[in-house]
């Protein structure tokens, strides 16, 4: 009987569902795995740390579409990825994560390196798995893909005791899929379709609200197609920007706590809201009780959980949101553009009057704003644009437009910090023809910032915008507007670290930029070097804030646009 | 308080159990109790979770997110059957013994274990039964009580319509 080994079946398994690169540090546990490998058309990207192997598993997902894929070992490495899952849980990124365990007869026992990995990861991922049979890992891998990439995406993790991966089994092609209790549906219901259309039709002042389902479900030409035909003005969330063209008559911008005036206000004027793919996040709606107080809403989304979880919806939907578009777009075919002439008016007029904006002095300190602006000028707005969290991810998503899905990524549910680099390199990764521009903020970047070692190791040649303000600023901006000014904990200090040093140190390049003028010629520099990482410093201005913006929990008609609206 | 009564099917594999509490638990959902066992179908369990949720639709959603989940029935009194079982030790010291005995035999209670100063009851039936018993023997004093949690069945439609004729 020709058997193989439980970890030559997991290789193997991998190569079957067409994994063709993985990012990982190996360990004691799955050792086993790490020797067929060796052996395997598949690349292994080698980490510096466990939570820069799934970060760079969610950007690689998020640029291809395809499921990212980490591996890593028992233990402290397994609970190093319990960041990277849950950041892909709350932002619906399909990866599939490998994790070894101590062997079978250890588990329990308190043994060197273990973790309940498991039990620890159960509210972390969608679905997870503990191996005791190596005859389960053809059936098991093949599963998890499946569940990882299908209704809404997500993380699932693979446990694998050392003993079952140094057993052996016989190859054998997975069955039929056996999961009785999951079968996401597709199709929306051909009723409510109508419904929705109905109301559409009877709408005065609709807005479309797509969130990052639209990306998920690769449907923004459904999407553009559909605010064409209805003539509807439409928002983006954080996570659905790129999903609807950044510079389309009918795009309002990003509505929330750091959105557009145009946006948040035209959902609070609303008297329907088309939600397409969102789950009604507090950084949208603030205080649900005034949020889009006039509106009824059709709410489509894959995972029917989300609907009415903040938001009672009129008519529900639940489905893939691509597929419910075209469906809807076949019901309307015969019905002209409706007429919204007024209401586009008055959108637009939100627009044109309140635009975002910044104060940048010649010769004034240098505003975060006005380098991204410069960014986005000089890359033609061609570039993947991968950002960590706080301001300079608020600044990002208002000031680059957006024109195509998977050309944004970011941690949006979870927020983690230290998401840039190792997003950035997944990206760039599973997109290499692509210009990857990492925009970072010196908190986040010091979370994370040793996979840059990675990336020049790996040859991965990102490029980062280094934000630098010498404090976590998104912090520092409450505490500014509602602490007094009193900063406790919130300044880094911005001549601590020499950052360029830290960069060149790491086989990248380094550059420092601290005037407006040097802004243009260190951005045309970094876009000539492709053959390792790049990093310019921008030292910018503590003090600026991200506006709009609208106090956590408040209504959202309360929107402060600028500084001179503080009192 | 908004007490719901869940029939929910899970795939009879390792850590269901660990995972349909843990969600629960997560989502801020109290569970007042939790009965599980087998099935007709070896490979299925059924849960009986009674759970205290002012709005069961989000309960009921997010139990089918779970991948071992396979159908979430919601029982209402009148259309199910809702049990009961629970082990009382009561106290029976001096002229006690006669008067226990005599409130256990209006509940079936059925005396599974006797010693010189306690009775252990065996009481089996609806919720409210099994409480009313309990109520009634507690003022002779209670040295040890055991519920099993409730396990309910949903009521076959035709009897029910019979019935109701």
């Amino acid at each position: 009987m020709n058997t193989i080994s439980g970890a030559q079946a997991v290789i193997k398994a991998l190569e079957r569902e067409g994994v063709d690169i993985v990012f990982g540090v190996p360990g004691g546990a799955i050792l086993p795995a790490y020797d067929p490998l060796y052996d395997s058309p598949i690349r292994h990207v080698l980490a510096r740390h466990e939570q820069g192997a799934g970060h760079m598993a969610e950007g690689y997902a998020w640029a291809t579409g395809k499921v990212g894929v980490c591996i890593v070992t028992s233990g402290p490495a397994a609970t190093n990825l319990v960041t990277p899952l849950a950041n892909a849980l709350m932002d619906s990124i399909p990866i599939v994560a490998i994790t070894g365990q101590v062997a079978t007869t250890s588990v329990g026992n308190d043994a060197f390196q273990e973790a309940y990995t498991t039990g620890i990861t159960m509210n972390a991922t969608k679905h997870n798995y503990f191996v005791t049979n190596p005859d389960d890992i053809p059936d098991v891998i093949h599963e998890a893909f499946h569940i990882a990439a299908t209704g809404r995406p997500g993380p699932v993790l693979v446990d694998l005791p050392k003993d079952i991966l140094n057993a052996h089994l016989k190859w054998h092609k997975p069955p039929k899929l056996d999961l009785p209790g999951y079968k996401p549906t597709v199709e929306g219901h051909p009723r409510r379709i109508l419904e929705a259309i109905k109301l559409i039709e009877s709408a005065h002042r609709p807005v479309i609200y797509a969130g990052g389902g639209i990306i998920k479900a690769n449907a923004a030409d459904q999407l553009r197609m559909f605010a064409e035909q209805t003539n509807a003005p439409v928002v983006t969330t954080l996570m659905g920007l790129g999903g609807f063209p950044g510079d389309h008559d009918l795009f309002l911008g990003m509505p929330g706590m750091h959105g557009t005036y145009a946006a948040t206000t035209a959902i609070q004027k609303a008297d329907l809201l088309i939600a397409l793919g969102v789950r009604f996040d507090d950084r949208v709606t603030g205080n649900p009780d005034f949020f889009a107080p006039h509106a009824s809403v059709i709410h489509v989304d894959v995972d029917p959980a989300e609907i009415g979880k903040v938001r009672q919806a009129e008519i529900p939907i639940v489905g893939d949101v691509g597929r419910i578009l075209e469906q809807m777009l076949e019901a309307w075919a015969k019905r002209p553009a409706p007429d919204h002439k007024e209401w586009l008016e008055k959108v637009n007029s939100w627009r044109t009057d309140n635009p975002v904006r910044f104060d940048q002095q010649p010769d004034g300190p240098l505003k975060p704003q006005y380098v991204i602006e410069e960014l986005y000028r000089r890359t033609g707005g061609d570039a993947i644009v991968v950002s960590g969290v706080g301001q300079h991810q608020m600044w990002t998503a208002l000031h680059w437009k957006f024109s195509r899905p998977r050309e944004w990524i970011n941690s949006g549910g979870l927020g983690t910090m230290g998401f840039g680099v190792p997003a950035a390199i997944g990206a760039k990764a599973g997109a290499p023809e692509r210009t990857v521009y990492l925009i970072d903020g010196d908190g986040s970047f010091q979370m994370t910032h040793q996979e840059l070692a990675t990336a020049s190791a790996e040859g991965f040649p990102i490029k980062i915008a280094l934000i630098n303000n010498g404090v976590h600023g998104m912090v520092r901006q409450w505490q500014t507007l509602f602490y007094g000014s009193r900063y406790s904990g919130s300044e880094l200090g911005r001549d601590t670290v020499n950052f360029p040093m830290l960069a060149e140190a790491m086989g990248c390049v380094g550059m420092r930029v601290e005037t407006p003028g040097e802004v243009g010629p260190a951005i045309e520099k970094s876009l000539s070097i492709n053959d390792r990482p790049v990093l310019i410093e921008f030292v910018v201005d503590p003090d600026e804030m991200v506006f709009p913006m609208v106090p956590a929990g408040g209504s959202n008609d309360q929107i402060i646009l600028g500084p001179e609206d503080l009192e | 308080m908004n007490q719901h009564t869940l029939s929910v099917l899970v795939e009879n594999k390792a850590g269901v159990l660990a995972r349909v509490s843990s969600l629960l638990a997560r989502r801020g959902f109290n569970i007042h109790s939790l009965a599980v066992g087998p099935t007709a179908d070896e490979g299925i369990s059924r849960m009986t979770i009674v759970v205290d949720a002012p709005e069961l639709e989000q309960v009921k959603k997010q139990l089918h997110k779970l991948i071992n989940v396979v159908k979430i029935t919601e029982l209402d009194r009148a259309t199910a059957v809702e049990r009961e079982i629970s082990l009382i030790r009561v106290s029976t010291d001096g002229q006690k013994r006669s008067d226990v005995l005599e409130v256990a035999t209006l509940f079936d209670a059925v005396a599974v274990d006797v010693g010189v100063s306690t009775i252990m009851f065996l009481v089996t039936g609806s919720p409210e039964k099994v409480n009313d018993f309990v109520e009634l023997v507690r003022p002779y004093g209670i040295a040890d009580l055991v519920k099993s949690g409730r396990v309910a069945l949903a009521r076959d439609q035709k009897s029910r319509k019979l019935r109701a004729s």
